[in-house]
C-alpha cells in the first residue's frame, strides 16, 4: 500500500486521446519528494531543453503535493508546471482551494498532459473513469462560469474544475488557470492549456487517502492545531498588521490598505503616494470593503479564510483572495475601490494574472502617453480622463488579442521588444521577462536582493516570508521576538536579528554580510521548496513570520503521512536534489548569472561590488559555480551525477569542478 | 411516576460563520477509519458541507437515519433571500443521492456523536467556531409498562395497515426463526 501518495499518475495525451493510469515506481517520492520536487523531474527526464513553450512537446503537469489529501492543514496546494511562454524556463505557479484533494481521492498524485488537441476539450476524471469530452460548446466562457457549466453538465456538483477563459483560449502570456476562489497565476500556465485546447479540468474523488502512522500523525496535528489557534489569538507585536498573523495576507479582512497603497508603486510601477491615504479615503474603501464582502472563505482544510465571496454593485458575484484588490486600481491610478471588484471579475472570468496584467495595462497606458503607441493603437478607447474605462477596454482587448491587445498580451518584455521605438524601456519592472511586485525603495537590501535574483519562482513572494522583511528599531522588540522562535534552523541567528539595525553599520546593504545572507535565504528558500513539494500554503509555513509548519517539524509529517524514515537533514537532501534539478534544468535552457537581476531601479541606492559579492558568495554556499550552475562536486552529493553528465556533455559545465577557474572571469 | 436522567447532545451549527474548509468531513472520515485515522476521506463523513458558492450557501448537514425510499415531494426553503433547494437540510441517507454512503458498499452512514470521545472530532476541527458541541442533562418520566404496550399497539397497527395483516404475520414468523 501507498500512504499519503496515490502511486499513479495519469497520462494523457490530448492529441490521440489515448489515456493511461500509470503506477509511479516509490523511488520517485523517496528521491524528490510529490508535488513540484517530482514534477521537476519528469520535466527534466521528458521535456528536451530546445522545445519551446507552444510545441507539441511541452507537458503539462497538474500535479498535488505529497501532503495533499491528508489531515495536514492548509494541504491543498496544485502546483502546475510547464514552459513558460513569458520566461521560457520551467515555470510552477501554484493554486489553492479543492482541487489537489480532489485528485488524490480519486486516485491519482499528478495528470501529465501531452500533445494538443484539435478541437476544445476538458478533461472529466471520476476515480477510476476518465474522459475526455467536447468543450466546444464551452469555448468563449469564462474560466469562472465554465466551471459551473461543467458541474452542471455533469450533475456532479462537488467536481472541481481548473479552466481556461477567454484569455487562456487566446494564448496570453499572462493567462491564469482559475478554481473556485483560487487560481494558478504566474507565468502564463492557461496560454499552455490553451494552446493544448484544453478548457478545463474536472475532477471528483471518492477514494480514501491512507496514512502510514495515522495516530501519530493526527497527534502531530493536534500541536498543529494549538500553534494555529495560539498564533490567530497572539498576533506578532512590533511588526505591521499584514505581517503578524498567519496564512495568506489578510486582505478581505484588513480594510487598513495605508501601508500598500503609500508604500508600493501606483501606475506602471512608478510613483509611490506617500500621502494617498485621507480621512476621506479610508472610510470611502472601508465602506465599500465591507459591502462588497459576503463571506470569508477557506481552502481544503484550512482554518485561515483568505478568500472572499465578493457581492458589488452591478457586479456578477465571485470569488476573490489576496492582492488582486488593490493591483488594478493602482496601476490605472484610480482612487475608488469600486473599480477594483468590478475589474477584478472581468480579469477573472478571463482569466489573467493579477500581477502582470495590470502593469502590462499600465505600460501600454505609458507608452501611449509618451508617443510609442498612438491614437490609432487605442481607436475605441475611452478618453483619457475615463482612467477606469481605458483600462477596461485594453483589458478587453489583451484577453482577446484583439488589435494593440495582441501585442501586450506577450506581457511587457516581449510586448516592448515587438513595439521597439524605445518601449523596452518603459518594461522596467521584470526579472527574467517576467513582472514583479510594484515596489521602489531606496537602500539596497541584501537578503531581498538573492530572493528577487536567484529564485526560479521569479514571481511574487518570491522565498520570503520567514526572517523579518526589516530590523526592528529597539533591542527590546529584538529580544521579544527571538525569545519565542522555534521555527529557526539553529540558535545563531537569533544573535543575527538581534544584532539587525535599521540605520548604522549593522544595517542594510551590509548587514546581514554576504555569508550570513547566504544562510538566510537559504533557509528561507528551502521553506518554500519543501512546501511545494508537499503541497503546503506558504501562508502557512515559508511565507509568513512563525508560522505552524516549519524546518522542525516538517519531516515529523512527512515520515509519519509517508512511512518513509526522514530525519530533517534527509529532508533538506530531498529538497535541495529537486532544486539543484530544477537550476540545472534551467541552465540547460540558458539561463546563468547573467539573468539574474532585479529591476535596475527596484532600488534607488545600488552597490554593484556588494551585489556581485552577495551573488558569489550565495552561489558559492549553494554549490555553485561563478556562474550559478551546479558543481558536480555539489550535484554528486545530490546523488544527480546524471545531471552533471548531462550539463558537461552539453558544455554547460566545463570539467565539472574545475569549473569555478575557467569561469571566473566571465559574468 | 419515576424519572430518569438523560444526556441531550448537540451540535450547533452557526451556518453563517462556515468557512466551507471542509475540515469537519476530514476529521469525521478518519476517526472513523479503521483502524482509527489510517486514513481520510470526505466521501465517508457523517457531516457533509452543502455548498453552492455563488449563492453564499455552505451547510454543513450531518447523517441521519437511512431511508429505503425518497419523499415523494420536495421542499424548497428561502431564508434570507438564500433557496435551499430540494434536500437542503435532509439528514438522511437516501436512495436519491450518493451523501451520507458508503463509496464503495453503499451502506448507510449515520453521525454517532463521536461516541465514546469527549468532544465530537468535527466540532474539535472545526477552528472557526462554527461547530459547538453541547451536552444537556434533561429529567424525563421513565415510560411505563402500559405507555410502552400503547406504543407497539400503535406501530404494529401501522405495519398492519400498511402491508396487510398476513404479511406481518409471516414477516413475524421469520424473524422469530432467524432469533
Ligand atoms: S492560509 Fe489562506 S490561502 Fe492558505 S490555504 Fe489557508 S485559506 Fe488558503
Ligand atoms: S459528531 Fe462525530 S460522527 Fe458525527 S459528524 Fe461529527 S465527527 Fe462525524
Ligand atoms: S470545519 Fe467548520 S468552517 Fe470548516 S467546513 Fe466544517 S463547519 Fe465549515
Amino acid at each position: 500500500m501507498r500512504y499519503a501518495e496515490m502511486g499513479y499518475h495519469l497520462e494523457v495525451d490530448v492529441a490521440t486521446g489515448n489515456i493511461e493510469k500509470v503506477e509511479t515506481d516509490p523511488k520517485l517520492t523517496e528521491l524528490y519528494l510529490g508535488g513540484l520536487g517530482s514534477s521537476v523531474k519528469l520535466h527534466w527526464d521528458r521535456v528536451p531543453p530546445e522545445v519551446k513553450p507552444f510545441d507539441d512537446e511541452n507537458m503539462l503537469i497538474f500535479s498535488g503535493g505529497l501532503l495533499c489529501g491528508t489531515p495536514a492543514f492548509s494541504a491543498n496546494r496544485t502546483v502546475v508546471t510547464f514552459i513558460s511562454p513569458q520566461s521560457e524556463l520551467l515555470a510552477y505557479p501554484m493554486m489553492g482551494g479543492f482541487w489537489s484533494a480532489e485528485l488524490k481521492h480519486a486516485g491519482y498524485d499528478k495528470i501529465i498532459f501531452n500533445n494538443k488537441s484539435p478541437e476544445l476539450i476538458y478533461l472529466w476524471v471520476k476515480d477510476d473513469k476518465v474522459e475526455i469530452r467536447d468543450a466546444r460548446h464551452l469555448a468563449g466562457k469564462g474560466a469562472l462560469e465554465v466551471q459551473d457549466l461543467i458541474r452542471d453538465e455533469l450533475n456532479e456538483p462537488n467536481a472541481q474544475v481548473a479552466a481556461i477563459g477567454q484569455a487562456g483560449e487566446s494564448r496570453c502570456f499572462t493567462a491564469s488557470i482559475e478554481q473556485g476562489r483560487s487560481s494558478a497565476s504566474r507565468l502564463g500556465g492557461g496560454a499552455i492549456m490553451g494552446d493544448k485546447k484544453i478548457k478545463a479540468v474536472a475532477v471528483r474523488g471518492t477514494g480514501d487517502v491512507h496514512l502510514a502512522d495515522g495516530a501519530k500523525f493526527f497527534e502531530l496535528m493536534e500541536e498543529v492545531k494549538d500553534y494555529i489557534n495560539f498564533r490567530n489569538t497572539n498576533p506578532i507585536p512590533d511588526v505591521m498588521t499584514i505581517l503578524s498573523g498567519i496564512g495568506s495576507p489578510q486582505e478581505m479582512v484588513h480594510t487598513d490598505e495605508k501601508w500598500h497603497t503609500e508604500s508600493f508603486a501606483w501606475g506602471n510601477a512608478r510613483n509611490r503616494r506617500k500621502s494617498f491615504w485621507t480621512e476621506d479615503i479610508e472610510k470611502s474603501w472601508t465602506s465599500t470593503q465591507i459591502g462588497a464582502i459576503k463571506r470569508l472563505i477557506s481552502c481544503y482544510n484550512c482554518p485561515q479564510h483568505c478568500g472572499a465571496l465578493i457581492d458589488a454593485p452591478d457586479v456578477p458575484r465571485y470569488m476573490m483572495k489576496c492582492f488582486s484588490k488593490l493591483t488594478y486600481g493602482m496601476a490605472a491610478y484610480v482612487d475608488n475601490l469600486d473599480f477594483s471588484f468590478n475589474i477584478v471579475q472581468k480579469a477573472q472570468e478571463y482569466g489573467v494574472d493579477g500581477f502582470s496584467t495590470p502593469q502590462i495595462l499600465a505600460f501600454a497606458v505609458e507608452l501611449k502617453e509618451n508617443g510609442i503607441l498612438t491614437d490609432k493603437d487605442f481607436e475605441g478607447c475611452p478618453p483619457d480622463e475615463d482612467k477606469e474605462g481605458r483600462f477596461m477596454w485594453l483589458l478587453d482587448r489583451l484577453a482577446h488579442r484583439e488589435g494593440i491587445g495582441d501585442i501586450i498580451a506577450d506581457g511587457t518584455y516581449w510586448a516592448a521588444k515587438r513595439i521597439g521605438n524605445g518601449a523596452e524601456e518603459y518594461a522596467h519592472n521584470n526579472i527574467k521577462k517576467h513582472e514583479q511586485l510594484p515596489i521602489k525603495l531606496g537602500m539596497l537590501d541584501p537578503l531581498y536582493y538573492l530572493m528577487y535574483t536567484t529564485n526560479e519562482k521569479i514571481s511574487i513572494t518570491q522565498i520570503e516570508g520567514n526572517w523579518p522583511q526589516a530590523a526592528f528599531p529597539k533591542m527590546e522588540q529584538r529580544e521579544r521576538f527571538v525569545e519565542d522562535w522555534p521555527q529557526l534552523p539553529d540558535d545563531k541567528f537569533k544573535q543575527w536579528l538581534l544584532d539587525w539595525e535599521p540605520r548604522g553599520e549593522k544595517s542594510n546593504p551590509h548587514f546581514p554580510t554576504p555569508p550570513i545572507c547566504s544562510e538566510i535565504v537559504d533557509w528561507m528558500e528551502m521553506l518554500h521548496n519543501i512546501d511545494d513539494a508537499l503541497g503546503l500554503c506558504a501562508g502557512m509555513a515559508s511565507f509568513c513570520l512563525k508560522p505552524p509548519y516549519h524546518i522542525n517539524n516538517y519531516h515529523k509529517l512527512v515520515s509519519a503521512a509517508t512511512g518513509m524514515d526522514v530525519d530533517q537533514e534527509e529532508l533538506k537532501r530531498k529538497v535541495n536534489r529537486s532544486r539543484n534539478l530544477h537550476r540545472a534544468l534551467n541552465n540547460r535552457r540558458g539561463m546563468s548569472r547573467k539573468d539574474e537581476k532585479p529591476p535596475k531601479d527596484h532600488w534607488r541606492h545600488r552597490f554593484p561590488e556588494l551585489e556581485e559579492e552577495l551573488l558569489t558568495t550565495y552561489y558559492t554556499y549553494k554549490g555553485w559555480n561563478h556562474d550559478g550552475i551546479p558543481t558536480r562536486e555539489r550535484l554528486h552529493e545530490l546523488d544527480l551525477d546524471y545531471v552533471a553528465d548531462d550539463l558537461e556533455q552539453r558544455g554547460i559545465l566545463i570539467n565539472g569542478e574545475g569549473q569555478e577557474d575557467h569561469q571566473e572571469h566571465q559574468g | 411516576m419515576a424519572k430518569v436522567k438523560k444526556i441531550i447532545k448537540n451540535i450547533k451549527v452557526d451556518a453563517d460563520r462556515c468557512s466551507g474548509c471542509r475540515g469537519c468531513e476530514i476529521a469525521c472520515s478518519a476517526f472513523h477509519a479503521e483502524p482509527k485515522y489510517s486514513s481520510v476521506n470526505p466521501a465517508r463523513s457523517r457531516v457533509r458541507v452543502i455548498t453552492h458558492r455563488l449563492q453564499d450557501i455552505w451547510l454543513p448537514v450531518f447523517a441521519g437515519e437511512y431511508t429505503p425510499t425518497e419523499c415523494a415531494g420536495r421542499d424548497i426553503y428561502t431564508i434570507d433571500g438564500k433557496d435551499y433547494d430540494e434536500c437542503g437540510f435532509c439528514r438522511a441517507a437516501c436512495p436519491s443521492r450518493d451523501m451520507f454512503k458508503e463509496p464503495d458498499s453503499g451502506l448507510p452512514l449515520k453521525c454517532d456523536m463521536c461516541e465514546g470521545e469527549d468532544e465530537p472530532l468535527c466540532v474539535k476541527w472545526c477552528l472557526d467556531g462554527v461547530l459547538v458541541y453541547e451536552e444537556r442533562e434533561v429529567w424525563v418520566e421513565e415510560d411505563s409498562e402500559e405507555k410502552k404496550q400503547e406504543e407497539l399497539d400503535i406501530g404494529l397497527g401501522s405495519l398492519a395497515d400498511k402491508f396487510g395483516l398476513n404479511q406481518l404475520k409471516d414477516a413475524m414468523a421469520r424473524m422469530t426463526t432467524k432469533e
